[in-house]
């Protein structure tokens, strides 16, 4: 089976071109549905390990953005680089086995499955053990991984519970648990925080406070408040085009922010 | 992960694995039971014909499941991989048609046949996943029929219309396996072992996976799984089955020729699917056995009240149109419907899903 695999790179290689390399680069990125324009020439450079939110309106492209990085689908034209190498042609799955994350705004789970068997798949996916026919042991390894990201997004407790009978809340942190599956190093999370109760929200603040420093991410979040609280810069998006890039004080004392998109929208404040 | 491993939950899964066979029910026993001991009060017609032929049956349909059930592709070809093998074993080894046949020992021709088979499964899988719902069906039946007709015109290799004939099971142990008991045996014995692989990859990474890519193929993309190998390789996996079925069948009827894997028995191994239930792999088996009570005994039934002997087709048909039309997931379906009302408070709960 292991002819059906597509030989990923090397260790070698990804380290040359990590040492340099931006996290992200993406330039001149346009993604067109029919004659919209849902991203129009985007240039975005993040760093190893830079933590960004990317905030704007509903329909600025902030999703399809996600979806033109990960693979999701492909953009119409522009360079993506991924740590130094260029992944615009790639699909999906190779990109991800790279290192790349993302979780989905409406959460994609597989709702027939336990909580346990859906990150162990997330597990699996970006190991060679996705074509196993032998079922895991007690001390497998992607098992013990799998239910270590259960536990840290406190989902323990409904291991063994199916998808489909999770609250919200609980589906919102399965979604976390499987993003971060493997050895992630950099994540993108649409809207983490979206209907979440409080007590959630301050738990999905410490997880992803708690990251390791190397684990760089892109969080798109309505919300100021955590937006703030989980990164140290800030891209505002419009209408399919990036116009405010910053430090977060900055973003909120900017004017002309304030105008399109604080002052704009009400309760974006407070979620 | 030291510290999940001490959790109360894991110990009691370390109690729920040691006596796993207290956790089988005892229905399971019994008809394991039933099975093991059948020859001593079964007629060889019916372990022959019926039990023999069932698991056969069961074994391919068991492979369209797989593909079906777990991975959300409906492929018509089974039949045909079944027959290819079955052609294989009558050409690499012995049959009445010795110009052809290459008569090369069992051990080899056994596995080239099963080789054969599964090149075939996998050729016509790594065209099938292109597509999607009806159009993988369209596909593969277009594959079935192709296949149908090549072996009816080409005799150099296939023999054309007649096929094969006196292609045997080796004389291994010094037993004539196609004695009804010996027969018996063996197609439980492989069935069993198909049906208790898929049980097992069902839930082993892959057929996991499988599931995934069933339910949400751009999620599993995106966890790092390559959707279309993976279809590919359920089909390599599906035609290993169905593959093992074609050499059975073959040797049960001592022959192998076009109508064998026909686009009739093609559509009648989904008929089996379909009427046992896609959704595990005993439906297969079930819709096996009540499809052939039905075409060896139908006969007898409509003759008796009158009737011509052909229209068991009939009967098939409209057996397949009432569990259908009554359970969307055959009998498989209309058994947990039964055990959830079984289950039921009849006080607090009586009609609450019609709610
Ligand atoms: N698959 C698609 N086909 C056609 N149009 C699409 C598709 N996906 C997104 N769009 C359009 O592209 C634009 C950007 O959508 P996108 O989902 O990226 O916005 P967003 O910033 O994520 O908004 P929200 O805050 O509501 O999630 C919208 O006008 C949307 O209707
Ligand atoms: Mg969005």
């Amino acid at each position: 089976m292991t002819l059906l695999e597509a030989a990923g790179t090397s260790v070698s290689d990804r380290l040359s071109v990590t040492g340099t390399a931006n996290a992200l680069e993406l330039r001149g990125v346009s993604k067109l549905f029919g004659a919209l324009a849902a991203l129009s020439d985007i240039d975005l450079i993040v760093k190893p390990g830079e933590r960004r939110a990317v905030l704007g309106s509903n329909g600025a492209g902030k999703t399809t953005l996600f979806n033109c990085i990960t693979g999701d689908f492909a953009p119409t034209t522009g360079s993506i680089r991924f740590f130094g190498e260029e992944v615009a042609a790639f699909p999906a799955q190779e990109r991800i086995r790279r290192g790349l994350r993302r979780t989905y705004q409406i959460s994609l789970l597989f709702s027939g499955l336990s909580v346990l068997d859906n990150v162990y798949l997330a597990c699996c996916g970006v190991s060679r053990g996705r074509f196993s026919f032998v079922r895991p042991r007690r001390n497998d390894a992607l098992m013990a991984s799998a239910e270590n990201l259960v536990h840290v997004v406190h989902l323990d407790d409904v291991r063994d519970t199916k998808v489909s009978d999770l609250s919200y809340g609980q589906q919102r942190q399965l979604e976390i648990a499987m993003a971060l599956s493997g050895a992630p190093r950099f994540i993108l999370f649409d809207e983490p925080a979206a209907g979440l109760s409080p007590t959630e929200r301050q738990e999905l603040i410490e997880i992803l406070t708690g990251l390791p420093s190397h684990m760089g991410y892109i969080i798109i979040e309505h919300d100021m408040d955590v937006a703030l609280r989980v990164a140290e810069s800030v891209t505002m998006m419009h209408n399919g085009q990036i116009f405010k890039e910053g430090k977060p004080a900055e973003i909120e004392e900017d004017e002309e922010v304030q105008a399109l998109y604080l002052g704009g929208e009400e309760g974006l404040g407070h979620g | 992960m030291a510290l999940v491993e001490s959790t109360p939950a894991s110990k009691e899964r370390d109690a729920r694995q040691r006596d796993w066979f207290e956790r089988i029910p005892a229905g399971y026993w019994v008809v394991c039971i039933a099975l093991l001991i059948m020859p001593a009060f079964a007629s060889d017609f019916t372990l022959y014909q019926v039990f023999g032929w069932s698991f056969i049956l069961g074994m391919i349909s068991l492979s369209l499941m797989f593909l079906g059930g777990y991975g959300g592709m409906v492929s018509l070809v089974q039949m045909s991989v079944a027959g290819l093998a079955g052609y294989m074993v009558a050409i690499f080894g012995d049959s009445a048609i010795t110009d052809i046949s290459l008569g090369w020992p069992w051990y080899i021709a056994i596995p080239l046949a099963l080789i054969v088979a599964m090149i075939f499964g996998t050729i016509v899988g790594s065209l099938a996943v292109r597509t999607e719902g009806i159009y993988t069906i369209m596909i593969t039946l277009a594959v079935a029929a192709a296949f149908f007709y090549f072996t009816r015109q080409n005799y150099a290799v296939f023999n054309g219309f007649s096929g094969f004939n006196g292609v045997l099971p080796p004389n291994l142990f010094g037993v004539d396996w196609r004695q009804s008991v010996p027969f018996y045996y063996l197609t439980l014995f492989w069935a069993a072992v198909a049906y208790f692989s898929v049980l097992y990859i069902s839930r082993a990474p892959f057929g996991l996976a499988l599931q995934g890519v069933r339910d949400n193929p751009r999620r599993m993309a995106a966890l790092g799984y390559n959707v279309n190998a993976h279809r590919i390789a359920a089909y390599a996996f599906a035609a290993l089955i169905a593959g093992t079925g074609g050499i059975l069948l073959t040797w049960q009827s001592a022959q192998i020729s076009p109508g064998t894997a026909g686009i009739g028995p093609a559509i009648d191994i989904l008929v089996i699917a379909v009427i046992g239930g896609m959704s595990r792999p005993i439906g297969p088996f079930i819709g096996a056995l009540i499809y052939v009570l039905l075409k060896t005994f139908a006969i007898d039934v409509l003759l008796s009240v009158g009737l011509s002997g052909e229209r068991f087709q009939l009967l098939i048909g409209l057996g397949f149109l009432a569990i259908v039309f009554f359970s969307p997931d055959g009998l498989l379906g209309l058994w947990d419907r039964w055990q959830d009302y079984r289950k039921r408070d009849p006080l607090l709960d009586r009609g609450e899903d019609r709610l």
